[in-house]
């Protein structure tokens, strides 16, 4: 019986055959690779160098027959001394840094309980992790329904529990509220997340380690601080960065939500930057704004990849 | 001592721990609510942090 490659060489036409045998190793390699390599450029690499020389220019997308003028570091100098846009910077440190404390102490702890073996474990392990395969437009507008003074759920549970009526406050208005709201959602959709990092890093720890534990009389505080924590820590610290960088970027989930409102108490970066771009027109400003933001995700995803590396190397 | 050591042989691991801190020390400049100046020269320290950060992953170890 013919061998297949036999087969398929025979039904390449001569001319090919011919050119192909021509061919190095390393030229076919490179055949293969550059459809990716083309679009990489064309699709993160151009844009990018794009932005970084439009961020020293007045453009503006809206007015394409316009001069445009060399700015040099104006925009930059204007977004870094700006307190709106300061005050934009902490309203998201307040979502970042709540964010991340819930869903670590909360994924930990569901990951630390979930991690014995009881009856249904499993079923458990997948209704947690349900909210985060919805998506962030889903989940935006049904927690509007939710958080609605009137007939929102949210308001009556907070009634039913501390005894203030449901129709004298807004989750999602006045009152200081708001930026507590997007907390909530946040980390009930990505608490699983969390979870299931921490429960990968339990899972990777051998059981003979406890066992030594046991035979020199450690107790179980003790083998929780000096085993436990120690070796789920560089896995907890991953999710802690993916998250950070995530949520650094939020936008979707907080614009349905709140669209930055009200006033501007749970503007993000993110939404604002998307304001300056596509509402105001802005282009040269708006792009230096994206680069100052994506100048501080790229830092944060390298410290991300190395972690990552460490991770790997245990 | 051995940080410091690493840096002056240009070793890898203690310039990317020193990188490492610049780019974690610029964020929080960026986002902490009580003083300007330190929001305004973050984004310099951050961008020094992690253009360092990507010659010094070059380094030997």
């Amino acid at each position: 019986m013919a061998n297949p490659i036999d087969i398929a060489a025979q039904a390449t036409p001569p001319t090919i055959a011919r050119k192909v045998r021509g061919l190095s190793d390393r030229a076919i390699a490179w055949i293969f690779v550059a459809p990716t390599i083309f679009l990489l450029l064309a699709i993160n690499i151009f844009p990018l160098i794009w932005t970084i020389r439009l961020s020293f220019t007045n453009y503006a997308a809206n007015k394409p027959n316009a001069e445009v003028k060399w700015v040099g570091l104006r925009n930059y100098e204007r977004i870094l001394t700006d307190e709106d846009i300061w005050s934009h910077m902490t309203t998201t440190a307040h979502f970042l840094i709540w964010t991340i404390f819930f869903q670590v102490l909360i994924g930990f702890t569901l990951a630390w309980l979930i991690n014995r073996k009881f009856k249904g474990n499993d079923l458990l392990t997948t209704l947690i992790v349900l909210p985060m395969m919805l998506s962030p437009a889903v989940v935006g507008n049904f927690w509007t329904f939710l958080y609605q003074p009137q007939i929102g759920v949210v308001n009556y549970v907070v009634e039913f529990f501390t005894g203030i009526p449901a129709a004298s406050f807004s989750m999602l208005g006045p009152g200081g509220l708001a930026p507590w709201s997007i907390v909530i959602v946040d980390t009930w959709m990505w608490t699983p997340f969390v979870m299931l990092i921490c429960l990968a890093g339990l899972r990777s720890i051998p059981d003979y380690i406890y066992e030594a534990a046991e035979v020199d009389r450690a107790s179980k505080w003790r083998q929780f601080w000096t085993i436990t924590v120690p070796m789920v820590l560089p896995f907890l610290m991953l999710a802690v960065l993916f998250r950070g960088i995530e949520n650094f970027k939020m936008f979707d989930m907080v614009n349905l939500l709140t669209g930055g409102g009200p006033g501007s108490e749970t503007l993000l970066t993110s939404i604002d930057l998307k304001r300056e771009a596509f509402e105001k027109w802005r282009t040269g400003y708006s792009s230096a704004y994206a680069i100052i933001l994506f100048v501080t995700v790229f830092g944060l995803a390298s410290i991300y990849v190395k972690a990552l590396n460490k991770v790997k190397e245990r | 001592m051995s940080f410091l050591d690493g840096l002056l042989r240009l070793r890898r691991g203690p310039w990317e721990m020193l990188a490492t801190i610049l780019i974690a020390l610029g964020v929080v400049m960026l986002m902490q609510p009580f003083l300007l100046w330190a929001y305004t020269w973050s984004f310099l320290v951050t961008l020094i942090g992690t253009v360092m950060f990507i010659i010094v992953s070059h380094f030997p170890e």
